[in-house]
């Protein structure tokens, strides 16, 4: 295990850099916005601010220092779990985030669990029987995954779910059945690249040595593909897979707008619309943390799964 | 083998085709289109197809076929300006990178590592936000998060042209640097840096319409498939075929550009394959 240890301790220490860039970026993009941040915050009451008032806020937000002084005072506050509070509601933007985040991680869960149920059955078999009806259909279905607009199958979901069946509520999250168009819309757009991924994957590992040993010591074909084969099979996929549960984890912006599912995506879209800059820098820091930590499993998972990797 | 090597190339030729026609369709859209896409008829409001409007009129009693053959032209050319700007960053930066190699080649790894940290839709949408919604702003934020991506693939091309036999040869027989990397590095990266573009105008394509379709791009009464699409959500129980037809259009014009990229990608592969 020790080689293991060391290597998570170095990525961490890798992690040091990326971190502080990703902190000087998000208090960079703060300052991008047009006008000074204490006035946009006083005028979000509709009352034009009096210029004492203004400096005055503008000193407890500690606007009124040098540059680099502002970046250290505000990532003191950031390491206190302080990402300040929001423009509109006046409440602090990391309690909110913690509000949002279970909607957010139920909706991911649910697309993951439908893009598996989709590209898993369709990827092996596409492999198992390539050029054949099944493969195509894999083809096909791989190719609308990733032309279809996410907003658009939303809107037709609504329409012959909703409208029309009458099956599923219209939107908002409200019992299990709400959770299935929305998790339905995402885990189809993801579904396509697994497809052809698995596929690939498994017929390079179905061509492997040890395959051919295992079928020659008569094991039976199921449990050569699922034992054996798959493992090495979906090492490819994982990776990936931590890429696309850090984008959802991000809130699928446009899906939980549609669907009005009160996630994290949807907070941050009203953000903008607000003009609420600083719950946008919190939601910007909070995501770039979460895609940061969820790489760092992946590689974690990937030292468990392909022993060669913890022997380099 | 033959009859799979056959519907690759079917697929490659259809997208082809349908790329073909959109490009016609946004090059020549004044003369295709029936009628004025911005042109008001409330009397005509939500009418149906007929000879004056093909595919019906909108909830302003715009022509919808109209508004559709120029909404091809908005994102075919914001499209290819963001892929223009993207490369014009990416190609420098991969090419210095994978050549220079070392310091440089360090410091701009990490700095993209810090940018690629960040979900590109997400930055993408804070930078739109603290810009302010339009569609110039969306394009600064679109190429300020997209180029990092590409700079790596670039790279990671260099490095493996760089090892090449004519790359040794050149440097023994003295050519310069700049002379090796414009007329031997580049030159036999342009094709899979072509692939690599055709395989993302659709991906281009489907986020400018989405964030249009948030409000956050193009804005109204600018002809966009994304504001089509956004403004027919009102009336999908009464008119869902207004939401029918800038869905489809988007879905066979990314479509068409996949395919085609996926076609070129293919043939990429046989020709290098023959090459060793």
């Amino acid at each position: 295990m020790r080689p293991i240890l060391r290597y998570l301790l170095q990525r961490l220490l890798q992690l040091f850099p990326v971190l502080l860039g990703i902190s000087g970026i998000t208090f960079a993009l703060m300052r991008l916005t047009p006008g000074d941040p204490a006035e946009i915050m006083l005028r979000a009451d509709g009352i034009k601010p009096t210029y004492e008032a203004i400096e005055a806020t503008r000193h407890a937000m500690g606007l009124d220092g040098p540059v680099h002084m502002q970046y250290f005072h505000w990532l003191y506050r950031v390491l206190h779990l302080d990402l300040g509070h929001s423009y509109s509601s006046s409440r602090p933007v990391f309690t909110e985030l913690m509000n949002r985040s279970p909607a957010t991680v139920l909706l991911t869960g649910c697309s993951v669990l439908a893009a598996v149920l989709i590209a898993l059955p369709m990827g092996i078999g596409s492999a198992l029987y390539p050029g054949r009806l099944l493969d195509r259909m894999g083809r096909v279905c791989a190719l609308l995954s990733v032309s279809m607009p996410s907003y658009w199958l939303s809107l037709l979901l609504i329409y012959y779910g909703a409208v029309k069946l009458r099956v599923f509520p219209v939107m908002g999250m409200d019992g299990v059945s709400s959770v299935i168009l929305p998790a339905l819309t995402l885990g189809f757009g993801m579904a396509g690249v697994y497809i052809r991924l698995i596929r690939s994957s498994l017929l390079d590992v179905l061509r492997m040595p040890y395959i051919k040993a295992a079928r020659a010591k008569g094991l039976q074909e199921w449990i050569i593909i699922t034992i054996h084969a798959l493992r090495n099979a979906l090492l490819p996929s994982l990776t990936l897979l931590g890429v696309n549960i850090a984008g959802l984890l991000g809130g699928s912006v446009i899906v939980e707008t549609i669907f009005s599912w009160p996630g994290i995506g949807k907070y941050a879209i009203e953000a903008i619309f607000a003009k609420d800059y600083i719950v946008i820098q919190g939601y910007v820091l909070w995501m770039a943390v979460v895609v940061v930590l969820i790489n760092l499993t992946v590689d974690w998972l990937h030292l468990l799964l392909d022993p060669r990797i913890r022997l380099r | 083998m033959f009859r799979t090597g056959l519907f690759k190339n079917n697929g490659a030729k259809l997208g082809a085709g349908i790329v073909l026609v959109f490009i016609i369709a946004g090059l020549f859209a004044p003369w295709l289109s029936p009628s004025d896409p911005l042109q008001i008829h409330m009397e005509h409001k939500l009418s149906l197809p007929s000879w004056q409007y093909p595919l019906g009129t909108d909830h302003l009693g715009r022509c919808v076929l109209s508004r559709l053959i120029y909404g091809t032209r908005t994102s075919l050319y914001y499209s290819f300006i963001v892929l223009a700007i993207v490369f014009a960053i990416s190609i420098p930066v991969g090419l210095l990178a994978g050549y220079a190699g070392g310091k440089i080649d360090h410091l701009m790894m990490r700095i993209t590592d810090i940018l690629l940290a960040f979900p590109s839709l997400i930055l993408s949408l804070a930078i739109t936000a603290m810009l302010g919604p339009s569609m110039k702003n969306l394009l600064i934020a679109f190429t300020a998060v997209w180029w990092t991506g590409y700079a790596r693939v670039i790279r990671s091309m260099v490095l493996q042209i760089k090892e090449r036999g004519y790359i040794t040869a050149a440097k023994a027989s003295g050519t310069s640097h700049v002379h090796i990397i414009l007329r031997h590095i580049l030159l036999n990266a342009a094709r899979p840096i072509l692939v690599l573009a055709s395989m993302e105008v659709g991906t281009i394509m489907l986020s400018i319409a989405g964030l249009s379709f948030l409000g956050l791009g193009a804005q109204p009464p600018t002809p966009e498939w994304g504001i089509m699409l956004n403004d027919s959500r009102a009336y999908m129980q009464t008119e869902p075929r207004l939401m029918l037809y800038p869905g489809m259009v988007i879905m066979v014009a990314v479509l068409g550009f996949n395919l085609l990229g996926e076609g070129l990608r293919r043939s990429a592969h046989d020709f290098n394959s023959e090459g060793k």
